[in-house]
């Protein structure tokens, strides 16, 4: 996991900075320093013990019912309207005053289906996809996160799916939505998703012959250390900060 | 090293140099032959003033007709999400402040909004930081539109109309300039408040805006409103109506004008919205002509929320109470600019070493944020602005995601344009009103 550098790519992978950062080894991609330690120098340096912490990432947990709101309403009108609820949601959670229902991947077309088209659910808007990389976190990492509006009922549900990067298939949602054509391009530009059924999954805001997907989180950002008066100045993840 | 299709390189006494040029054009005309096939494909973007920076759009064309158009995007990516996951809650005002230029109040209002709902302190953040927010955001509002009436009625033709458009927005930079300190990229609204209260005289100018705005309305109108050139490239011009509207995810003026009064300042309130006395303008047709008249009474509209807000603005802190997510010091004109007030500075470098202790804490460190996900949406003057942001428990976003007004309307634009004239792109882009800074972020 803290090995996983990009092996090709758009951006080198970079070497280890000398001078300003006295050679930290900094090997640690920025997303395994954010749940150990706390300043992003691994194994030098640091004598304040604080970089043997670990902060443990919760599991995805169901939330009892009921979840209050309009919240058990949605989840029941799609129990009743779709027959393969139970297979298809995976975890129902409630946080925030916000109602996310994780589904299993294959089902998503369908569930969005159900979802814009039921009396009383009546989700028209397909407001955001985005993606999420747990990495370290979740054997799944890649999630992809589509927010859905009603405009009949005004109300809001995330759904939520994930994959692991091996097998990054989501089915495209844009036969439902065709809003979420270019939102989809974008997570699969950023993280690599693949929107299975989207009529040209192609990349939308990196250049056509980029390699690599850069929201990742073992993807480094900038990656070029930068010379300045004989010094090289590290990229922001390589430098001594708290995390 | 390089492909010939974008960048040759000959060998000089100065070294290599390289002349990069117009990427794949050679292979998107190869395949046409324009005397036969009687469809030419022509490139607009991604440099033309048309194009409200730096769009891109593949037209192919049969005559003057429109067959197809393609955008291209991604001129202007600047990896603002990607550079918020290194910085800690609040420096991320400071990224996310650039990504729509022409409406920076309402990106810092959507992201401090999701951190707060993350950290839970919505309820608390005061009244006056929340009225403050309304005035900003309505400001910018018509700040915004004026820039679209501004520029869309310079590229169809009239060109007078740019001039005095520019002239009120400065007005109001002026005021942005007042209360902020900088013409754009405020950072302003933080998370937990505003950064500072807003001075005597910047109210004394609002009020003074408040009184020249209506008549300079009536200029615009009277300039376009019944002008005939300005109503034939408008009326019945890229028709979309509220289907298309919402598969392809447009909301804003566009929704509204196709007869859809759906603004999230009404139906899903925040920032107490629901206590302001506003009407939501819409139009049957789903044109440009109809764009054009929604956005002109969406500005008389926002004239009538600064109004109210002005009155409501009542002696308060701007900030929430809790020391542990505020900003250690109230900001201050010293004499080489904006900085932490001197009182505050007397007291971290002379009394109190426990407040230089918080104080390089919160601003080295930053605050923690619980683990957890949170989508908020709010009324942009494009459209839905949407931020999705994760935290992982730790001082800096795990991720950040907008949802751009701009990204997502653009994707309606072959809907508007297929079928229609050559010069109807120009009128039906302009009318969606994309800014690229947040298209492409």
């Amino acid at each position: 996991m803290t090995d996983s550098k990009p092996t090709s790519g758009g951006v080198p992978v970079p070497v280890t900075p000398a001078g300003a950062t006295s050679g930290a080894p900094a090997e640690f991609p920025p997303s395994s320093p954010a749940g150990r330690g706390m300043f992003g120098n691994q194994g030098t340096g640091d004598t304040s013990g604080f970089g043997g912490l670990v902060r443990p990432r919760q599991p995805i947990e169901d939330s009892p019912r009921p979840y209050g709101g309009y919240f058990d309403e949605v989840r029941d009108a799609l129990e009743e309207a779709y027959p393969a609820f139970g297979e298809a949601i995976e975890h129902v959670v409630v946080d925030r005053d916000e109602l996310t229902l994780h589904i299993r991947p294959e089902r998503i077309a369908e569930v969005c289906q159900v979802m814009r088209d039921d009396p009383a659910l009546r989700f028209e808007l397909c407001s955001s996809v985005s993606g999420v990389d747990y990495l370290g976190a979740d054997a799944r990492r890649l999630h992809v996160v589509y927010q859905l509006t009603s405009m009949t009922y005004r109300r809001r549900v995330r759904l939520e799916v994930a994959v692991t990067a091996e097998d990054p298939h989501v089915p495209s949602v844009t036969s439902v939505y065709p809003t979420a054509d270019w939102q989809e391009r974008e997570a699969y530009d950023m993280f690599g998703v693949v929107f299975d059924g989207h009529p040209a999954l192609t990349r939308i805001l990196m250049p056509d012959d980029w390699e690599g997907h850069p929201q990742r989180k073992d993807y480094p950002l900038g990656g070029v250390p930068v010379e300045y008066k004989g010094a090289e100045i590290p990229p922001p993840d390589k430098r001594r900060s708290y995390q | 090293m390089t492909t010939s299709n974008y960048a040759t390189e000959r060998e000089t006494t100065e070294g290599r140099v390289f002349t990069v040029t117009g990427g794949d054009w050679d292979d998107v005309v190869s395949g046409v032959d324009p005397i036969n096939e009687g469809r030419i494909v022509v490139n607009m973007g991604p440099q033309h003033p048309s194009t409200h920076g730096v769009l891109r759009l593949v037209l192919e064309l049969e005559g003057e007709t429109v067959r197809e158009v393609r955008s291209v995007i991604g001129y202007l990516h600047t990896g603002i999400e990607k550079n918020l996951e290194y910085r800690n809650w609040v420096q991320g005002s400071t990224f996310v402040t650039r990504m729509d230029y022409l409406s920076p109040i309402f990106n810092e209002t959507a992201y401090s909004l999701a951190v707060e709902k993350l950290l839970g302190i919505t309820d608390d953040v005061t009244e006056r930081a929340n009225t403050i927010r309304v005035l900003m955001m309505e400001l910018n509002r018509i700040s915004s539109h004026l820039v679209w009436v501004a520029t869309t009625g310079m590229e169809l033709g009239a060109i007078s109309i740019m001039l005095y458009g520019f002239r009120e927005r400065e007005y109001i930079l002026e005021i942005f300039e007042l209360i902020t300190g900088l013409r754009m990229n405020h950072a302003y609204v933080r998370p937990g408040g505003v950064a500072q209260d807003v001075p005597d005289e910047a109210i004394v100018k609002i009020r003074e805006f408040l009184k020249v705005m209506p008549k300079r309305l009536k200029e615009y109108e009277d300039l376009l409103s019944g002008q005939p050139i300005w109503l034939e490239r408008t009326q019945n011009v890229a028709v979309l109506d509220v289907t298309g509207c919402l598969a392809l995810g447009v909301t804003g003026p566009v929704l509204r004008s196709a007869g859809l009064a759906w603004d999230l300042r009404k139906t899903m309130p925040y920032c107490g919205y629901e206590t302001y006395e506003f009407d939501v303008p819409t139009h049957a047709d789903g044109d440009v002509w109809g764009r054009y008249l929604v956005r002109m009474a969406e500005i008389r509209e926002s004239l009538k929320i600064i109004e109210q807000a002005l009155d409501r603005l009542k002696p308060g802190p701007v900030m929430v109470a809790d020391k542990k997510i505020a900003w250690p010091a109230q900001l201050a004109i010293g004499v080489d600019g904006m900085g932490n007030s001197l009182e505050h500075v007397a007291k971290i470098m002379g009394q109190s070493m426990e407040s230089l202790i918080h104080h390089f804490k919160l601003v080295t460190e930053g605050f923690r944020v619980p683990p957890g996900q949170v989508y908020v949406g709010i009324e942009s003057p494009r459209g839905e602005l949407g931020v999705h942001a994760v935290s992982d428990g730790g001082t800096r976003p795990y991720r950040v995601h907008y949802r751009e007004p701009s990204f997502v309307n653009l994707q309606a634009l072959p809907a508007m344009a297929e079928g229609g004239l050559i010069a109807d792109v120009i009128a039906g882009g302009a009318s969606l009103d994309p800014v690229m800074g947040g298209c492409d972020r």
